[in-house]
């Protein structure tokens, strides 16, 4: 009786949702430029072996110091010229993009893993559970990352992993003060009390009915959250708590050269910019990602 | 009342517990719903009307065991819903399903048409795949959609579909009981007619029982059986639709028949104005909680709780009943 008013009202269905993503992502400009980068970093770190010109250990004793090649002294052999024990800046600087890239997926997997763990446990059940999460959370939240990161690599021994484990523990509230918060905002909806009303027990209820609809904030989050912990990575590594020469990390490359900086600024400045590129890349899209995915952006 | 029932709710009670005040927190009672008893048989319509604030929707929560009252108990088809195990209660939620008010906000917006509907088949039954999706289908049919609708989702629709929608998934599991909680209201109202029509073609062809709530009394007229009106968390006055909506005996009752708006002059009765607001839950007036907007008001309303007693074949809630029969 009623279907042919409906079936006029029925809108054309609409176009698959990542082409529609598309649409939305590609009118920030910086954000599609932060994108190319990304895949452009992520290219160079899988096919390192490939393009870099040399081995990032092999030290040319006779090219110590050796400047970029559009400097007086600068060869075609060395692009961005060598360092102080004379390995190849370009090769390190490919061989590094595999190693900051690796931490940010790592740490971004591990704390988005425990943060919507915790999360969704302390929001969807509350009581003491939750108030014991956040106040550990506010806890960490309290000292100042760096600082923590530091001292936790201090008690674990300095090494890339136990950098990886303690810049994962730094940035855990983020994901589970965000997972709580969406949690909250959406268990009072009547959807999720349908779903009560027919049955789900609480494992479904929190990661199969609640879950998808959070996801939202979480990968914008994590996307800022990879350039943290490239940032906090290299910090560490600055500071020697991370990854241990020889190992070609952008932050350790920048550690070991400090004192060749008024002699030679290119042992300094390219693995800066590196980094500087990386993060701001991964800003861009990320925050292109927050517009494209936010309803109310949408028109 | 000996045939059988659906639901049998005997003096049900839902307080909530406040905090109040910024640093010397004291707590309130705040009484929800304060003592409802009613019966629903089979292929029946039970209809709760009422302000808001009144208790409808907490009387809902109750009847579909989201929540557990403070006091009094109901049973679903004879078996007691309160003091039952967790296996009973797993067995009778299937019996009793629920419609939501706003269809925008009662489907989950990133699943399939299809897999909001077999979510009740999923964890309740032992149905594969595609008996699920065949079940669906024909409860797909029955409430107006057509199979290719199956997988779409939720804000494809229109809001009549979507209510159409959760009218299915509420079906899935046969119920024996459906509480609508005010299915209609959020409808244009050219579909409020259709979602109506809806509902009672399906109650005929699967003898369901309905338990609506409303605060539209044209719809309650049209499609209840028996009547409840609520006021702060009572029941004031209860019976058959067509005794109280003929002849109302609570002063409430009749001054939101009044206000109720007829297209006929001659079915306008005189407007009655209720001065003032519905008071706080939390600090119900002594006596009858409807006497300072009562234009019948006399000295023993300010002082004695009315119980809801037997008057002319209906329950109500008043000292002066006998004065308007």
């Amino acid at each position: 009786m009623s279907d042919t008013i409906m079936e006029h009202l029925d809108a054309a269905p609409p176009p698959h949702p990542l082409k529609e993503f598309w649409v939305y992502f590609s009118e920030n400009k910086g954000a599609v430029i932060g994108l190319y980068f990304i895949v452009f970093a992520i290219l160079l770190a899988v096919f390192a072996d490939v393009i870099a010109p040399h081995n990032p250990f092999d030290q040319y004793r006779d090219a110590i110091l050796q400047p970029p090649v559009w400097m007086d002294g600068g060869s075609s052999k060395f692009f961005l010229g060598t360092d102080d024990v004379g390995r190849d800046i370009v090769s390190r600087l490919i061989h590094g993009a595999r190693l900051s890239l690796l931490v940010g997926v790592i740490v971004v997997t591990l704390s988005l893993a425990a943060g919507i763990i915790l999360g969704i446990t302390s929001g969807y059940l509350g009581g003491f559970y939750e108030i014991l999460v956040m106040r550990l959370m506010d806890i960490i939240l309290a000292l100042p990352s760096l600082l923590l990161a530091l001292a936790i690599v201090a008690i674990l021994g300095p090494s890339l992993q136990n950098a990886i484990l303690a810049i994962a523990i730094v940035v855990l509230p983020h994901y589970v003060r965000l997972t709580r918060a969406s949690v909250m905002a959406e268990k009072n909806k009547d959807y999720v009390t349908a779903s009560r009303v027919c049955g789900s027990g609480p494992f479904r209820m929190m990661f199969v009915v609640l879950l998808p609809n959070c996801m939202a904030p979480l990968i914008v989050q994590a996307t800022l959250g990879f350039s943290t912990a490239i940032l906090d990575a290299a910090a560490l590594g600055f500071l020697g708590m991370g990854a241990q020469p020889p190992t070609p990390e952008w932050g350790a490359m920048l550690a070991n050269a400090l004192q060749f900086i008024q002699r030679a600024w290119w042992v300094v400045t390219f693995p800066g910019l590196a980094i500087l590129l990386t993060v701001l890349a991964f800003n861009l899209a990320g925050d292109g990602l927050r517009d494209a995915l936010d309803p109310k952006m949408k028109r | 009342m000996i045939e059988n029932t659906i639901i049998t709710a005997r003096d049900l009670k839902k307080y909530y517990t406040v905090k109040e005040g910024m640093f010397f927190k004291t707590s309130a009672t705040l009484k929800a719903l304060d003592g409802a008893s009613f019966t629903i048989q089979p292929g029946k319509t039970f209809s709760v009307v009422g302000e808001s604030g009144c208790g409808k929707s907490t009387l809902a929560r109750l009847i579909t065991m989201i929540e557990r009252p403070t006091s009094g108990d109901f049973e679903v088809d004879g078996i007691n819903a309160v003091t039952s195990g967790p296996k009973a209660m797993k067995a009778l939620r299937e019996k009793v399903q629920i419609v939501f008010q706003d269809p925008y906000g009662s489907l989950n917006p990133r699943k399939k048409v299809g897999a909001i509907l077999e979510e009740p088949l999923k964890i309740n039954t032992r149905l594969n795949k595609a008996q699920r999706r065949e079940k669906s289908l024909a409860i797909m049919e029955k409430v107006g959609l057509s199979p290719d609708q199956y997988s779409r989702y939720p804000h494809m629709f229109s809001g009549g579909q979507r209510q159409r929608i959760a009218v299915a998934r509420a079906l899935m599991l046969n119920p024996a009981l459906v509480v609508a909680d005010e299915p209609v209201s959020a409808l244009d109202v050219s579909v409020q007619a259709q979602a109506l029509n809806l509902l009672m073609d399906l109650q005929e062809e699967m003898n369901l029982a309905y338990l609506f709530i409303s605060h539209d009394l044209s719809v309650v007229r049209l499609i209840s059986d028996d009547v409840m009106v609520m006021y702060l968390g009572r029941p004031v006055e209860q019976g058959e639709k067509t005794i109280i909506f003929d002849h109302p005996l609570h002063p409430y009752t009749m001054a939101l028949l009044a206000a109720t708006p007829h297209v006929d002059k001659s079915f306008r009765k005189d407007r009655i104005i209720l001065s003032g607001e519905i008071p706080s839950p939390l600090n119900p007036p002594p006596g009858c909680t409807f006497h300072h907007r009562c234009a019948h008001m006399t000295d023993i309303c300010t002082t004695d709780a009315p119980e809801l007693r037997w008057v002319g074949q209906r329950s109500v809630a008043c000292h002066h009943a006998e004065k308007f029969y």
